[in-house]
């Protein structure tokens, strides 16, 4: 298992969001999750201009074996989607921490306060 | 939901941790899901190199006495009593109303008949039989034994250094033999698809055995996740999917299991009349035109919306790169290269009706 990143955020259902300039949050999910899911094989990644509730159901990573959905951390549109994972979703199997799913202009960036630190989350997925 | 603790293990669980495996619970026992490279590197080994499972979970049982392969001709569709010594048979267990208790294989031996079931059933099997096996037969649960597939191209080249009999077996056939000083029953057969073998051998023995193996080249343990990708792509029926106690073998596309001078067997009426006038529902393949799975129970219909059946198995096909399902549809809409449709997310998800298997097959026939 790799190291957690600590310059991201991480929700309880295993997304990961880091805040970039101009209240851009951008999306992923976390190495556990994909270790946990094994190999992709499809990501539906939600539709850009998409308005986003914190914590609304938006994407759906499927693996060989199962299909799982993604909620969204923040609230605010989504502006942009890693549509090379259309072609590639194991790339999230690859590197789960640089191969981001999409891009959230947030309506208020400190709703991210809510998530964990890479600790409480190492913790959490340590059980 | 039975607690990690309370699953049964296989002998060569030490094995399965050791190597890395993620484990799940599959029919009361602790099987490795996947080993580190995942399910479809296992997958792709297996139809590129050989493959080593362990299916010690499945149920194997004899039947002694000269009454044996009567009395179970009178529980299956099959030929019994016509199987030659070391001759394998794949059938099934029917019910009363023709649907299926469970899928099997039967290996005819002088001495006894050999019965490998499956492991969500063999409870359900064991008692079945007992129930309806005279005193004039001596039933043996085998509990004590364990059950390794070896399947891919390479696997009679791997099993030639070890036990060069064995290769000259052809599908469907069996011996017993020894490896090693080790006695075991070597079938060459299996559910990948793939030329292979299967190796029945006591517990005490299976960790050694499985150690010889995997230390010739071009071997890997693959779990259960590859073992189901494997057999779909082969177009092969897994038992509470495309067989239930509901579904006829008819239905389910295996009409050359049925042994039209067997009239003898539960349910003989319902699965004759099908196997003459057709079936209204028929196991079929599906290419999937969309880069999502359609996973086991979709609904499927046609162009007006009408249902047609349901998914039974669907998932992703590494050999493919696609998305492939089986499925239980109306015989009529059952028509290769027809369109059907499954609502994914609420998204019509478009599909193609084609002929099975997916993959060919590759068995040694001699």
């Amino acid at each position: 298992m790799n190291e957690l990143p600590d310059n991201l955020k991480y929700a309880k259902t295993h997304e990961w969001a880091k805040l970039e300039d101009d209240n851009l949050v951008r999306v992923g999910i976390t190495d556990f999750a994909q270790s946990e899911l094994g190999d992709l094989v499809f990501i539906e990644l939600p539709k850009i201009g998409r308005q986003l509730k914190t914590g609304e159901q938006c994407s759906v990573v499927e693996s060989v074996k199962t299909a799982s959905d993604l909620y969204s951390p923040v609230s605010g549109e989504v502006v942009f989607v890693n549509e090379n994972l259309n072609d590639s979703p194991e790339q999230v199997n690859d590197d789960a921490y640089t191969s981001w799913l999409f891009c959230i202009k947030a309506d208020n960036p400190s709703e991210l306060d809510a998530l964990m630190d890479a600790d409480d989350y190492q913790k959490m997925i340590d059980g | 939901m039975p607690t990690v603790t309370s699953l049964k293990k296989t002998s060569l669980n030490d094995l399965h941790t050791r190597s890395g495996a993620r484990f799940i619970a599959f029919a009361g026992y602790e099987m490795p899901l996947q080993y580190e490279k995942g399910i479809i590197q296992e997958h792709l080994h297996c139809r590129n190199h050989a493959g080593l499972f362990d299916i010690s979970h499945m149920g194997q049982c004899l039947v002694k006495g000269e009454a044996a392969a009567g009395e179970l001709e009178k529980l299956c569709p099959g030929n019994i009593t016509r199987l030659n010594n070391g001759q394998q048979q794949y059938t099934v267990f029917t019910n009363a109303d023709g649907g299926t208790i469970d899928d099997i294989v039967i290996t005819k031996f002088e001495s006894h008949l050999a019965i490998t079931v499956n492991a969500a059933c063999k409870e359900k099997d064991f008692q079945h039989l007992q129930k309806h096996l005279s005193d004039r037969v001596q039933f043996q649960i085998l509990n004590e034994h364990a059950l390794l597939a070896l399947q891919g191209p390479k696997a009679a080249n791997i099993l030639f250094n070890l036990v060069p009999e064995a290769c000259e077996l052809s599908f469907m056939h069996a011996f017993y033999t020894e490896i090693e000083g080790i006695r075991c029953m070597i079938s060459r057969s299996g559910y990948t698809g793939e030329d292979g073998f299967e190796i029945s051998v006591p517990n005490k023995h299976v960790n050694q055995l499985a150690e010889l193996i995997l230390n010739e080249s071009d071997v890997e343990l693959i779990g259960l996740g590859a073992r189901d990708t494997l057999r779909m792509e082969a177009g092969l029926c897994l038992y509470g999917h495309e067989l239930n106690e509901t579904i006829t073998p008819v239905e389910a596309g295996l009409n050359w299991i049925i042994h039209g001078n067997n009239r003898r067997f539960p349910g003989a009426g319902t699965i004759l009349y099908q196997l003459q006038n057709g079936s209204e529902l028929l196991r079929t393949g599906l290419i999937v035109n969309a880069r999502t799975p359609v996973r086991e129970n979709a609904l499927l219909v046609d162009e007006q919306g009408s249902p047609l059946g349901h998914v039974t198995s669907g998932g992703f096909s590494p050999s493919l790169g696609k998305p492939i399902a089986m499925a239980l549809i109306n015989s009529d809409a059952a028509i290769i290269g027809s369109t059907v449709y499954a609502q994914v997310r609420n998204s019509p998800v478009e599909l193609t009706v084609c002929d099975l298997p997916f993959v060919p097959r590759r068995y040694f026939r001699g």
